[in-house]
């Protein structure tokens, strides 16, 4: 069996979805590989919902802006509620080089454009109800940001794209990358060989595999952090709360109120835990629960329900790789997305759409020119 | 306002401590008993309606009463609670949770504490039959074992069994019941010094480090033992018709919960689906409790249960309606009638057979499945584990205390402890308790030519002899078969002690005795309802085997031994020809148990809930089924199914059934993810860590 596409996406996930739905938007025969057996089943699932623009480069402000009006838009423009909620963001300070750290990078975010200010404590205590006063100095507050449903999105995007055209491949992963005079000609899977001059490799925590497929090295190494959500109670915050203190065992942790009513939290363990292994840790309930209570001590009566881990595929220097991979025609990379694949995701999709359709705004060009995949990695983003 | 308790019991002592904590309902003051949960003090109140589902408006109360799920979800004093695991305290201000409860902000700071992790050779999950017995099994090894079990007594659902066990005196106690069998075992366990137990203590996940999360009252400790006996035993299937999520409809364990551990009286009136062991003991129990039992329907043309336990039922006059089934369960706010119907041979309804029933309360009883999880992941972690009991396969509890012993053996073994091997007849006799009963035997007898004997009405091959052997004169045989035969009565001769009438767990043996007067023998029968219902000179209408009246006759004693241990001994005046007919003493009368005039309709199927916690219907299953969902994690993200308050684990089988009825062949679909908590910890619980 054989079949012909467009563009052949590797990876069904934050990423490769809404990649497939806007280049099928566009009238692109676009195909879908995930070796699992239904849509966001990687890292997508494990993603907690938070959706920020409120970053501190220009690339990935510009793509998250472009995920949030996508997400805030998402119900009228495909009649699917994804849970979306404008609830903003807050980084809260109790200690003063937080906020110094914080201040500094408002001041550089507002000269992006960003809603973002610092606020005092007696707003973040009307923003998050019954949060510890005692050395609360402040924090920021960016109201554009939001959250939504990863879950409920990714099967949106898998039904949006179906009808605009896609198609998905469950179950079969791509097991070769046929090139042929330095130019893709099409993909392998156990099943069948399916022929297309464009492939992008959106396969998240695999992209360092699926790379050497066509003997790319794709700088992607995944750590590992867990997450968990409460039974729904009614609403009493609206923004994700995030602290960045450090603590023996973990750097941050953030946590919001989704549109059930349920609490998502998730921490970033420290040293970070490398590697692919997902399966739930004896440390992390006794860990996050004691950093969450002590901050709002309103959720101690608040029961957990379900905790999992997710991969956070890391690049180097912590942004994505986004753009062409050098060597091979017709390769791109989306992948790197280091945990923000999901906020990234319909941004970077709406991008690739318009860059392999020959529609790409200046804004692109310099969003590929930050985050290509053969740049020289320097530095770490300041709020990874 | 009626308080319904449990007043008087045949079998259980009453309550030691009346109900005189006051606690609020709604604004309502009500009394509970010092301990209680706050369901079991709400039902004692007449009050079944806890609250109201946020995303349909459906009624809510008890499901599971065993913590497992948030269907009886109230808020007390501000918060959020299972009523079925939460003591009322005094005072305690209780409002019904009609949508998203709030969540309040506290006045101080809660406790934030270190989390202990504890050494142990064996870590036993579940303090039932089965894990205590491994548990004995390890500590006469010296085995450092802990035993946690979530409930504030060990016995795991021994204590809810007021009816003597089956199999053999000397291997399970055959003939003691189930209430003192747990008794019993929590006192060996008492006396082994290097077993502790620990109850009220959940385990709530297994982690891939290979620990074992427990959360012992408000506190949270992590295990780490050198391996895993998993002995937590299985929850009961539901079987999904128009409005099976009422309140009113129960699992039969949340009924005994109820009933037998509380001493509360659920219900006035009830009907109970499955005629499996589960179903037909708990009518018995029912009885016990005066509760009136209006039938029992089996969707087979025979109960899969004993025989003797139908029999039982069938004596005391409840209708077993074989080749039933359910189709609707009916009321707003409450069960108020039950419709059922024939069915044939593939379970399809016989059109022109409903009939519905005007009850308050439907038991199901459809069977159980294993809690196989906490063994699954161990098993997936790479950690030394055995399961068993219910937890491994679903059997008698007999066979649970059996089986327990053999998996404590085999773990201990894999410790590299010097112990042998499993006996070979452990596991032979293990196999014989865990048989399926033979088919039925019409019962024969032909009264031997003596003054006195014995009539056994034992229909089929179970593994049971105590009757055998208890009987001073060797008289009773089990037809070559130490303990499946079926006893007959081989004589030469009968003393008359009524020993083994006393005994029979089935209450299947009776005494001719025409010692006195051959042409009016009397005849011992064993009774185990209220005495009050028997008294020394009133007439009882006497039934045979299968329940059908024989006439009324005189009770000219009542023997209460110490040996037959509650079991009262009934001796009823009979002409000749009827006495060895006797059977049993009816105490409801199956012709007032008619159903209504006219048969009710139920919902359409599509409108049935299947999740619920979530009340996501089947209409909404099948339509994804439909578009191609093949995926339970996909079901799961489109619908919400397995997301709710149990943790996922009641709807992924009524999902599977939904799957197959759609043509889908189950080895095509992929099952979801599993994941810790096991049950709903609050965060606070974490926090504070092991401090108790």
């Amino acid at each position: 069996m054989s079949a012909a596409f467009d563009v052949i996406i590797a990876g069904a996930g934050s990423v490769g979805l809404p990649a497939a739905f806007f280049l099928a938007e566009a009238g692109v025969k676009v195909a879908v590989f995930d070796p699992e057996a239904s849509p966001g089943r990687g890292q997508n699932r494990a993603a907690i919902g938070g959706i920020r623009a409120t970053h501190s480069d220009r690339a990935k402000i510009a793509l998250c802006r472009e995920s949030i009006d996508f997400f805030a838009s998402f119900k009228e423009r495909t009649g699917d509620d994804i849970g979306w909620r404008r609830g903003g963001y807050t980084f809260v300070a109790y200690s003063e080089p937080i906020e110094t750290m914080l201040r500094t990078l408002v001041e550089k975010q507002k000269t992006f454009g960003l809603v973002i200010d610092w606020v005092g404590p007696e707003k973040i205590v009307e923003l998050v109800p019954g949060v510890a006063t005692a050395g609360l100095l402040g924090g920021t507050f960016s109201p554009e940001d939001g959250s939504a449903s990863p879950l409920l999105c990714a099967t949106a995007f898998k039904r949006r794209a179906e009808e605009k055209g896609a198609r998905f491949f469950f179950r079969e992963p791509v097991t070769r990358i046929r090139v042929e005079g330095g130019k893709v000609r099409g993909v392998d899977t156990p099943k069948a060989h399916y022929e297309a001059p464009v492939f992008v490799n959106a396969a998240g925590a695999a992209a360092r595999e699926i790379g050497a497929l066509a003997g790319l090295t794709v700088p992607v190494e995944p750590d590992c952090h867990e997450a968990g959500i409460t039974e729904p109670v009614a609403r009493f915050m609206e923004p994700m709360v995030v602290d960045i203190r450090p603590a023996p065992g973990s750097k941050n942790f953030y946590f919001y109120q989704n549109a059930e009513g349920q609490v998502v939290f998730c921490i970033t363990p420290d040293p970070p835990i490398l590697g692919t292994d997902n399966r739930s840790t004896s440390v992390f309930l006794p860990m996050v629960a004691k950093r969450m209570v002590a901050l709002l001590p309103r959720l101690a009566n608040l029961k957990i329900r379900r905790v999992w881990r997710g991969l956070y595929p890391m690049t180097p220097d912590g942004s994505p790789l986004l753009g062409r991979a050098a060597g091979i025609e017709g390769y791109y990379l989306a992948a790197g997305m280091c945990g923000q694949g999901y906020m990234l995701g319909p941004g970077v999709g709406a991008l690739l759409s318009r860059l392999l359709t020959g529609r790409e705004t200046p804004a692109d060009r310099d969003a590929i020119a930050d985050l290509r995949p053969d740049r020289e990695f320097r530095g770490m983003e300041a709020l990874k | 306002m009626v308080e319904r308790r449990v007043k008087r019991h045949p079998i259980l002592p009453p309550a030691a401590t009346p109900a005189e904590v006051p606690f609020y309902w709604n604004g309502e003051r009500l009394l509970a008993r010092p301990g209680e949960v706050i369901s079991s003090a709400l039902f004692a109140a007449g009050i079944h309606v806890f609250g109201h589902h946020p995303r349909d408006g459906a009624p809510l109360g008890i499901f599971c009463a065993n913590g497992q799920c948030a269907q009886c979800t109230v808020i007390a004093n501000g918060v959020a609670v299972k009523s079925c695991m939460v003591p009322v305290t005094k005072d305690m201000v209780v409002e019904s949770c009609d949508r998203a409860p709030k969540l309040p902000v506290l006045g101080e700071a809660p406790a934030i504490g270190e989390t202990k992790t504890l050494d142990t050779e064996v870590l036993v999950i579940g303090a039932g039959p089965a894990g205590l017995s491994a548990a004995i099994e390890l500590g006469k090894l010296g085995v450092r074992t802990l035993v946690v079990d979530d409930k504030d007594r060990p016995g795991g659902k021994l204590v809810l069994q007021t009816h003597k066990f089956f199999g053999s005196i000397e291997d399970t106690r055959a003939g003691t019941r189930g209430i003192d069998i747990a008794a019993e075992l929590a006192a060996e366990i008492a006396a082994l010094p290097s077993v502790t137990l620990w109850l009220e203590s959940t385990a709530i996940g297994v982690f891939s480090d290979g620990r074992v999360g427990i959360v012992r009252r408000n506190a949270y400790f992590l295990v780490d033992p050198d391996a895993l006996l998993v002995a937590a035993g299985a929850r009961e299937k539901q079987i999904p018709f128009p409005g099976h999520t009422l309140p009113g409809v129960y699992g039969a364990g949340a009924f005994q919960t109820l009933l037998n551990r509380d001493l509360v009286k659920p219900c006035g009136r009830l009907f109970i689906l499955g005629g499996g062991n589960v179903g037909l003991i708990a009518a018995y129990h029912a009885l016990q409790a005066d509760l009136e039992v209006v039938g029992l329907a089996e969707a087979l043309p025979a109960v899969g249960g004993y025989e003797v336990h139908a029999d039982k039922i069938r004596r005391l006059g409840v209708p077993i309606f074989t080749s039933h089934t359910v189709l609707a369960a009916h009321g707003t706010e409450h069960v108020e009638s039950v419709t059922i119907a024939e069915v044939d041979r593939e379970f399809r309804v016989v059109p022109g057979t409903e009939k519905t029933f005007a009850v308050d309360t439907l038991l199901v009883a459809v069977g159980l499945s294993p809690l196989d999880e906490f063994a699954r992941d161990a098993v997936a972690f790479g950690m030394k584990v055995e399961a068993a009991g219910d937890a491994a396969e679903i059997a008698e509890a007999s066979a649970a205390t059996f089986g327990g012993r053999i998996a404590a053996l085999k773990l201990a073994r894999r410790l590299g402890l010097p112990v042998a091997d499993v006996p070979r007849e452990w596991e032979e006799k293990l196999a014989v308790l865990k048989a399926r009963p033979g088919a039925p035997v019409p019962h024969a007898f032909e009264p031997p030519d003596l003054p006195v004997y014995p009539v056994i009405r034992c229909t089929q091959e179970i593994p049971c002899n105590p009757c055998s052997t208890v009987c001073s004169k060797h008289a009773i045989d089990l037809d070559g078969d130490p303990i499946l035969g079926r006893p007959r009565f081989a004589g030469p001769e009968c003393s008359g002690c009524a020993k083994c009438v006393a005994i029979c767990p089935g209450l299947a043996i009776t005494m001719v005795d025409g010692r006195k007067d051959p042409e009016n023998p009397i005849v011992t029968v064993p009774f185990e309802l209220a005495g009050e219902r028997v008294a020394k000179g009133s007439l009882v209408l006497a039934t045979g085997a299968r329940g059908e009246p024989l006439g009324l006759f005189p009770v000219v004693d009542v023997k209460n031994r110490k040996a037959a241990d509650r079991c009262l001994l009934v001796m009823l005046r009979a002409p000749k020809a009827t006495a060895p007919l006797i059977a049993g003493i009816r105490v409801q009368d199956p012709a007032e148990m008619r159903p209504l005039e006219e048969a009710l309709a139920g919902e359409t199927a599509d409108d049935v809930v299947i999740c619920r916690c979530e009340h996501v219907t089947a209409g909404n299953i099948r339509k994804a089924v439909r578009e191609g969902t093949r995926d339970l994690n996909e079901m799961k993200a489109k619908l919400r199914v397995c997301m709710g308050a149990c943790c996922g684990k009641n709807c992924p089988e009524l999902i599977e059934k939904i799957f197959r009825a759609e043509g889908v062949d189950p080895g095509k679909t992929t099952p979801n993810t599993r994941r810790p908590l096991f049950v709903e910890v609050p965060f606070g619980v974490f926090a504070g860590g092991s401090k108790e």
